[in-house]
């Protein structure tokens, strides 16, 4: 797949269709492969796809279109619902852009493998369903299935919402379960006020503020956030039991409401393993049941169900006078 | 004797401007009662409230924060309460989620000419922050002495 992806990029690059590339190179290390800038089809030779590419590129467009001419960029499946709701919000423009969908069988977490003990590992290969990992102890083998990111657990499916040119084996892929998506928010919803508030309490203290979560998200692209605002109250850390914490996460997910994809970047890029998209899936869950089934990025046209309104919605009374568990 | 009894909410009301505000001004004038500790701030529309706002007065010391617009239908400018309620409702959703009492925040839809109704809302609305007791969730550490 790799290869056959550089080839065609390489390609485009000759044929003088696009003056730029957006996709992935190697990091520090095999398994931390970054989002890159390609200028050139020669620039492509370190171009890598693998396993460890879950970087999600869309919101890399704002900042790394090509002034002049088309620049290409690779998403994966999820990645462009992503790239729709940046196109609803005009924060991109598709005529400079020339989109390649890539196909996806999930991505993996390093540090679930490590979890399974497998430590030194140097290289990690496919193989069917399986991963084989080469450590300096010898070879070890483990299901790919066991050691996917948090993310690809609830993947949305492997079709593509939008693209100019497919490479992609398992387009028509439905994903298995998606069902499982809200089960630890109800799991929340089911505990006790005081059994929540610890659990939060629990979770939120561990943030130290570094602002990853805002930073990669594409749905958070406004030019001046409030986070950074020294006024607003909640441009720094503050003491471990204070509110500010929850202040933030809470303005944080809330910005978003309506319009994240539920891509999963914010838990992923989380240094402090904070399930961030318990508060997404919130807001995604309570819009489903208050204002009906709603997917952000589906199609570039939608409107969003907070710029939308119907005069039977519930009040918010409904919430404030139910029963306190 | 209780420490607690000594307890006096701080209620923070966002008022609108064309509707409530005048409400709470005609409760005055009618002389009809309302407690004290309600502070108003005239916002120009209900859905001026931003939700950082309501989470700020928290922080701040507030025990309760209330929001009052014109019913709906009734915006001065058509629509603006119909997005301030779905806001509203997903962010009190959010708290009651992270496990803060929600009964600490509501809404409320009253006109300019429903002078009583202002004045019970506020009643009830400060009887249950008595009853809920002194925000300690929400507050800020460095904001208390
Ligand atoms: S909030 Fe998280 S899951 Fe939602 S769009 Fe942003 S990064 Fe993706
Ligand atoms: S990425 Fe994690 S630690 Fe950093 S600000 Fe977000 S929640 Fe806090
Ligand atoms: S003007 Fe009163 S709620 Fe909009």
């Amino acid at each position: 797949m790799q290869e056959v992806i550089k080839k065609r990029v390489k390609e485009l690059f000759d044929n003088n269709t696009i003056v730029r590339a957006i996709g992935w190179e190697n990091g520090e290390f095999f398994y931390d492969h970054t989002p890159a800038v390609f200028d050139s089809a020669a620039d492509m030779d370190v171009f890598v796809y693998d396993n460890f590419c879950a970087s999600n590129l869309s919101k890399y467009l704002i900042n790394h279109c090509a002034p002049e001419g088309k620049t290409l960029v690779l998403l994966k499946p999820c990645d462009t619902y992503s790239f729709n709701q940046l196109l609803t919000e005009h924060r991109i423009n598709k005529d400079n852009i020339y989109i390649i969908g890539i196909g996806c069988d999930g991505m993996v977490d390093i540090d679930k493998i490590r979890a399974l003990g497998i430590k030194g590992i140097t290289k990690i290969t496919q193989n069917g369903d399986e991963l084989v990992i080469d450590t300096m102890y010898g070879e070890k083998k483990c299901k790919k299935a066991d050691v996917l990111l948090e993310k690809c657990l609830s993947c949305k499916g492997k079709k593509h919402m939008i693209y100019d040119e497919l490479i992609s084996e398992n387009e028509d892929e439905m994903p298995q379960d998606a069902s499982k998506r809200f089960d630890l928010v109800n799991e929340l919803e089911n505990m006790t006020s005081e059994e929540r508030f610890a659990f939060w309490q629990n979770e939120l203290s561990k943030c130290i503020r570094c602002n990853a979560c805002r930073n990669i998200c594409p749905a958070c692209s406004c030019r001046k956030c409030v986070f950074d605002n020294s006024a607003s109250g909640v441009a720094s850390k503050a003491n471990a039991d204070s509110f500010e914490e929850k202040m933030f996460h809470i303005i944080r997910a809330f910005h978003v409401a309506g319009r994240c994809t539920d891509c999963g970047e914010c838990t992923r890029v989380c240094p402090q393993g904070i399930p961030l998209h318990l508060l997404n899936r919130k807001f995604i869950k309570d819009i489903n049941t208050l204002y009906g089934e709603y997917q952000a990025g589906e199609t570039a046209d939608q409107r969003g169900p907070l710029t939308d309104y119907t005069q039977q919605d519930v009040e918010p009374t409904f919430i404030s006078d139910k029963e306190v568990k | 004797m209780q420490v607690n009894s000594e307890f006096k909410p701080k209620i923070v009301a966002f008022c609108c401007n064309w509707c409530s505000y005048a409400g709470a001004d005609l409760a005055g004038s009618s002389r009809l009662s309302y407690p004290a500790d309600v502070k108003i701030i005239k916002v120009p529309c209900s859905c001026r409230v931003n939700p950082l706002f309501v989470l700020r007065a928290f922080e701040k010391g507030a025990d309760g924060v209330i929001i009052c617009g014109c019913h709906p239908g009734d915006c001065h400018y058509s629509t603006g309460n119909y997005y301030a309620r779905r806001r509203m409702t997903l962010l009190f959703s959010m708290l009651d989620y992270l496990g803060i009492e929600k009964g600490r925040t509501r809404v409320e839809w009253v006109s300019a000419a429903e002078g009583v109704k202002f004045s019970t809302v506020m009643n009830n609305f400060v009887s249950k922050i008595y009853q809920l007791g002194e925000n300690v969730k929400l507050g800020d550490l460095r904001c208390r002495k």
